[in-house]
């Protein structure tokens, strides 16, 4: 049967299985020629925001771990980045240049790594990982969890924007670094053929983590995350260590937060402490509640819609977009709990068209014919009548 | 015999209030084992001592012979010992195959889950406990959406894919109908002989049926041991779930009264469960 199915694909079996894709690599590959060169870029950074925003979805989304510091690991991304770009535009000999203002004459230690494009590659990932697997295992194994959690991932956050801000002879304090007139392969990195190649970049690492999370959330890891979720102590009882389970997501989410901050510094053209800034981190978490908790593709949606509807209003109406995303929190949390792709799924549109009067049509009662639970009975009832019919014509023919 | 569990004169406080106090309790290798008591005795601390969640001011709890002490639940629970709680506490959220499949014997490290696939055993385990509980049909919807009977033979289905060697059963009938609660007994004497079984109950009639050694905790303490219809002949446990400080009431009198007032004491929880 399996041999038949697969002979017979027909074209529109094809595009009904593959239309997300294709829709996703056509726009891709023809974006960046219909739309200017400054909106582009604002796409593909609101594209990157896309992965810091999975990461929350996967820490709070699946794990229930609110955490109001991602900032954190966005900006260390960001800055990793920003330093190799520095030093890669230099003369030999030549020190970037705001050192000179503050009468810094040797590269500070740990710029050097900086110097090679392969341990940047790898620190953007790894030295945000790496604090927040330190982070997190310390506070999960003190069965920090909650509000508490929150709080204290919030306060971290204030101690690393207040250092950033404070080191000016280290990496420029305040003004952070600028990346955009660096050279990268000898093309300015802010030119428009550069961020043509970030932008796609950019689509293929938000397909990427979107791929990984969802490899780690579709099998058994998965089930403990939401485990750990729904009922901590339980899973403990199962003999289950939470804390372990914490600190690998924990430590994912920092990761992806790395990689998002790295291409969003490069695609806006600087890193600073305001990466760090505590509204930042908090929009964060709003992209993925009004996105949809627990639906990975909500995360991308909600960052890239909210922050694309954010850019337009902003330019027409600069006052009102603190209103409006205020709005759009407080309609997540009374009416929409699974945000829009969580409504969309549970048939929300055919609410809405309810609503409306088009009710579909049901053959018994809407109250029966509609609840899944007695749909899941009868069919439950039917596959066992089937059983028993099969059982009866062939007898021993079962298992 | 030496004995799988011994809880050697555990004492717990909560600023002060004795929850447990001076508990002796021993359970041979697979014996099967009732503990009874008003509300408030301790059962549930007695459990939360045992399972690692509640550490005791004083004594020791023994393990195969190895304290408990200092041990974290996880690994309490890896050495076998194996809990159900007093409501059914089931993955609300992941269907009844999933729950089972997070609960089956192996090895619980993020890494195997992530990168490892379960073996043809536990796969056949799953599917054969979703058949010993019924729950075939409805493998494959969220298990919130149950009933209590399917969620409390859920849960039970989960410590038995734990495979431990100690069951700590709390109220495994409560809520259950009369063919669910004989079934659930049969299975518990069962599991009794190659598992040790402690349950703790309110359903007298549901203890009578399950004809094991009866151990009535009052206040933290062991008030006394033995079959059912000695514990009910008791005059101590006829005081304590009576409530009578009268001790000219005659001991033949008050037996008749204990039965029936023991049994509406278990009526009258179930209605609050």
């Amino acid at each position: 049967m399996t041999i038949t199915s697969n002979t017979s694909v027909t074209p529109a079996a094809f595009l009904r299985r593959w239309w997300p894709w294709i829709a996703i690599i056509a726009a891709a590959l023809i974006l960046p020629f219909i739309l200017p060169p400054f909106r582009l870029n604002l796409l593909g950074r609101f594209l990157s925001l896309g992965i810091v925003a999975l990461g929350i979805d996967l820490i709070w989304g699946y794990t229930g771990l609110l955490s109001l510091g991602q900032g954190i690991f966005f900006a260390l991304g960001g800055y990793a980045i920003a330093m190799y770009l520095q030093l890669d535009s230099l003369e030999p000999g030549q020190l970037p240049e705001f050192f000179g203002l503050y009468g810094v004459k040797a590269l500070p230690l740990f710029w050097q790594p900086f110097n090679s494009p392969w341990f940047t590659l790898v620190a953007i990932w790894v030295i945000p990982a790496l604090v927040a697997g330190l982070l997190g295992y310390l506070v999960f194994r003190n069965r920090i969890k909650g509000v508490y959690f929150s709080i204290l991932t919030q306060a971290a956050l204030l101690v690393f924007f207040n250092f950033f801000n404070g080191q000016q002879k280290l990496i420029n304090g305040t003004n952070g670094l600028k990346t955009d007139t660096a050279s990268f392969f000898g093309q300015m990195v802010g030119s428009d053929a550069m961020q043509r190649n970030l932008f796609w970049i950019t689509v293929l690492l938000v397909i990427a983590a979107w791929y990984l999370c969802r490899w780690l959330t579709s099998g058994r890891f998965g089930d403990a995350l939401i485990a750990v979720r729904d009922d901590e102590p339980r899973l403990r009882f199962t003999g289950y260590n939470p804390t372990a389970f914490k600190t690998v997501v924990f430590t994912v989410a920092g990761a992806l937060a790395g990689i998002s901050g790295a291409l969003y510094t490069v695609q806006s053209g600087i890193v600073s402490p305001q990466f760090m800034a505590v509204p930042f981190s908090i929009e964060m978490v709003i992209w993925v509640a009004v996105g949809g908790r627990g639906t990975l593709i909500g995360a991308v949606l909600g960052a890239v819609l909210i922050n694309y509807a954010k850019s337009l209003i902003s330019e027409q109406l600069p006052e009102t977009w603190l209103f409006i995303q205020g709005g759009l929190f407080l309609l997540v949390v009374t009416a929409l709990p699974d945000g829009v792709v969580g409504w969309w799924r549970q048939g929300g549109p055919g609410r809405i068209l309810a609503m409306l009067g088009s009710s579909p049509a049901t053959a018994t009662y809407p109250g029966l014919d509609q609840d899944p639970e007695v749909q899941a009975e009868k069919r439950a009832i039917e596959s066992r009548a089937q059983t028993l019919e099969s059982g009866a014509s062939q007898p021993g023919g079962e298992p | 015999m030496k004995p799988l569990l011994e809880l050697k004169a555990v004492s717990v406080s909560f600023d002060g209030f004795l929850a447990l106090n001076d508990l002796n309790l021993a359970l041979a290798p697979g014996e099967l084992r009732a503990v009874i008591g008003p509300n408030g005795a301790g059962k549930t601390t007695f459990l939360d001592v045992i399972t690692g969640k509640v550490k005791p001011t004083r004594g020791d709890v023994c393990f195969r012979g190895q304290s408990l002490l200092g041990i974290s639940e996880h690994r309490i629970a890896r050495l076998g010992i194996g809990r159900k709680f007093q409501t059914p506490r089931v993955y609300q959220n992941l269907t009844p195959r999933r729950n089972l499949e997070l609960a089956v014997k192996g090895s619980h490290s993020p890494f195997t889950l992530l990168l490892g696939r379960l073996n043809a055993d536990q796969r056949d385990r799953v599917q054969e406990l979703l058949a010993v509980v019924g729950l075939e049909a409805n493998a494959s919807r969220p298990a919130g959406s149950l009933s209590h009977g399917q969620k409390q033979w859920l849960e039970i289905a989960m410590l038995l894919a734990q495979d431990p060697d100690l069951l700590l059963v709390d109220e495994p009938v409560a809520g259950l109908s009369d063919e669910e609660t004989e079934r659930t007994g049969a299975l518990l004497r069962q599991l009794a002989g190659d598992h040790t079984v402690l349950v703790i109950e309110h359903d007298m009639d549901f203890i009578r049926e399950l004809d094991c050694p009866v151990t009535v905790l009052h206040e933290g303490h062991v008030l006394c041991e033995g079959s059912m219809d000695v514990v009910q002949r008791d005059p101590r446990v006829i005081e304590v779930y009576l409530g009578v400080e009268d001790e000219e009431v005659s001991a033949g009198a008050t037996s008749a009264v204990a039965t029936s007032a023991v049994a509406s004491d278990s009526g009258s929880h179930q209605e609050i469960t």
